[in-house]
């Protein structure tokens, strides 16, 4: 591998000796970050939309029934209550699939959360193409655009599991509105408990010289796949935005001065969502040749999720191409 | 205090809302005039808040859920002490508190954000739900208009509201049949309301929205039921007190100008005067 992995970070040993990394679910880390949250401040409460288990709200829910709001499959409610119970003192994470929450409810999310400023998370899952089989009307590639163009909203998409797992702990514990975007499909988890998690601040997980690859969800494993496929025909910056808003200026431009090339990576439209982001931040500081993977203006369809990402180029496949074919357009 | 006394400063109220709403060009009158007597009965009689302390934790909490009628409200908290009256005269001027629809933060005593209709009653459920893990006595106070029951959002609360049984949450709602393209009943029809809330659970109570012995005799049983949610369906008429501007529709978001405010404050004089001298019914 080419790529010089972060030493700061206590990244899964896995990464580098070559054994197997576990897998999990993003939704998984968030079923037991919520317990966890809910632990430690009894302020926490929860709201499900008919969608407990798939959630993974239903560990919070068994544990604290009088902390749990099942609202029913209304999501607009789901929203506006939530925003209720912040009024009356409380943090409430709000979940439900991301095609209908926060897909039906923005203007709710709008105004009686985020101009209303009060500490509400709403949790969406099943986001992207990660509902696979269940097909295009349940696979929101729209969520992060809708919620990154709130003021106020902190907006953050963690890359695995253990990730989630300690996001959703800091979310509870800031003082903002926030959407949470999780994942069903299982992945590998390269983050470990000592992983620092900083809202807002990115992670550079490998450090190179030739591009920058910037990753939104669960596909940091898949760039450091392609880095090593690469080997020495290209160094790979690896950057994990977990947070998209507030947008860590800094990094991005730092690594974008150093390399001149920037790919992002997102199961997400390529308008509006973390390419939006980037392009938008280095258009004004820093211009910079961008390359953009993930759904361009197109609806996804039914199929199992790998395939779904890999004809996406959401794999260390399309990472490949899109570095080589970068590094040509750029000679 | 007495009914008269009520009737005063529900009058003192309208006049406030009249020349807000002249001075500022925009607005919505109809609502705030109708409602002025069932907000003046709520600060100045019924609620526990206090415009001193108004974070407490164990006020009232009241929601004005269709925000449009936001004059009706500032008027109100002005009149009870939470902010000087003179911030009236800034109503949707840039940089002023009185936004044109109520922002939460921006002055005391507002409990939410809203204008976007059909999402009090679920915030209020909200509060109601939280307060009960709480353990705490509070009541919350939703108020809403007629129109707005023709979206989704509320009647998911609805549904809520019962669910749950938060027999502290007291929804009133400003039943004037009109809305902005004509009456409630033309555009989408809601009666039988009574009928359909207490198929959904919930306690019915129906008054006149301008008779104060019925609006506080109302709060109150509200305030006793347990079980179940109340409404408190108010019939009111838009435009209450400024002749010209009664029953119609038309006067729900337009504002008068200047000839129209010095006549219906001139309304509201002779209004005043009638209450002072008994012939007005109250």
């Amino acid at each position: 591998m080419s790529t010089k992995l972060s030493s700061t970070l206590n990244l899964q040993h896995g990464l580098t000796d070559g054994t197997p990394l576990p897998i999990s679910a993003i939704r998984e880390g968030f079923g037991k970050g919520m317990l966890e949250a809910g632990k430690h401040d009894p302020r926490v409460v929860g709201l499900s939309a008919d969608l407990t288990e798939s959630t993974q709200m239903h560990l919070f829910a068994k544990e604290f029934p009088d902390r749990f709001v099942q609202v029913g499959v209304a999501e607009q409610n789901l929203a506006t209550v939530a925003s209720g119970l912040a009024a009356a003192g409380k943090i409430p994470f709000a979940s439900s699939f991301a095609a209908f929450s926060p897909g039906r409810n923005w203007e709710q999310i709008r105004t009686t959360i985020c101009y209303n400023n009060q500490p509400v998370k709403m949790v969406g899952s099943h986001s992207g193409l990660s509902a696979g089989p269940d097909g295009a009307t349940h696979q929101i590639l729209e969520d992060v655009a809708l919620m990154r163009v709130l003021p106020n909203m902190v907006v953050v998409v963690p890359a695995d599991a253990e990730q989630t797992r300690t996001a959703t702990l800091a979310l509870a514990q800031d003082p903002r509105p926030a959407y949470l975007r999780l994942v069903r499909e299982k992945t590998p988890v390269f983050t470990t408990p000592e992983t620092p998690f900083e809202i807002g601040k990115a992670q550079v997980i490998s450090e190179g010289s030739d591009v920058t690859i910037v990753v939104a969800g669960p596909f940091i494993v898949e760039a450091l796949k392609a880095a090593a496929q690469l080997g020495n025909l290209a160094s790979l910056e690896i950057i994990n935005m977990h947070t998209i808003s507030p947008f860590d200026h800094t990094t991005l431009i730092a690594s974008a001065q150093k390399t001149g090339r920037v790919i992002t990576i997102e199961d997400h439209q390529i308008i509006g969502g973390l390419a939006g982001a980037v392009c938008e931040s280095l258009a004004e500081h820093c211009p910079t040749p961008v390359m953009r993977l993930g759904l361009k203006n197109t609806f996804g369809e039914s199929g199992q999720v790998p395939e779904l990402w890999k004809k996406h180029n959401l794999s260390a496949e399309g990472i490949v191409a899109a570095v080589q074919a970068f590094l040509k357009r750029t000679a | 205090m007495t009914n008269q006394e009520l009737a005063l400063y529900a009058n003192t109220i309208r006049h406030d809302i009249i020349k807000a709403l002249g001075k500022a060009g925009s607005g919505h009158p109809g609502g705030s005039l109708g409602m002025a007597d069932i907000f003046t009965a709520l600060y100045f009689s019924e609620a526990h808040v206090d415009p001193k302390n108004p974070n407490d934790p164990n006020r009232d909490r009241i929601v004005l859920s269709n925000g449009h009628i936001c004059p009706v409200l500032y008027a109100t908290l002005a009149r009870a002490g939470y902010f000087p009256l003179e911030e009236m005269q800034t109503l949707r001027v840039l940089g002023s508190k009185m936004q044109g629809h109520p922002h939460r933060g921006a002055l005391p005593g507002l409990e939410t954000t809203s204008g976007p209709l059909g999402s009090g009653l679920s915030q209020a459920a909200g509060m109601a739900l939280g307060l009960r893990m709480d353990k705490s006595a509070a009541r919350v106070f939703c108020l809403t208009s007629d129109g707005e029951h023709q979206e989704g959002n509320h009647w998911e609360a609805v549904m809520l509201a019962s669910k749950y049984k938060l027999d502290r949450l007291i929804q009133i709602m400003d039943r004037n049949y009109i809305q902005i393209d004509g009456t409630t009943e033309d555009v989408m029809p809601l009666d039988p309301v009574a009928d359909k809330y207490r198929a959904f659970g919930w306690n019915v109570i129906e008054i006149d929205g301008h008779n104060f012995t019925q609006i506080l005799e109302a709060i109150r049983s509200a305030s006793a039921h347990t079980g179940t949610p109340t409404l408190i369906n108010a019939r009111t008429i838009p435009g209450k007190g400024v002749s010209y501007m009664e029953g119609k529709f038309t006067w729900h978001g337009k504002t008068p100008n200047a000839e129209d405010t010095q006549k219906a404050l001139a309304d509201l004089d002779a209004v005043r005067d009638a209450i002072e001298n008994g012939t007005y019914v109250y």
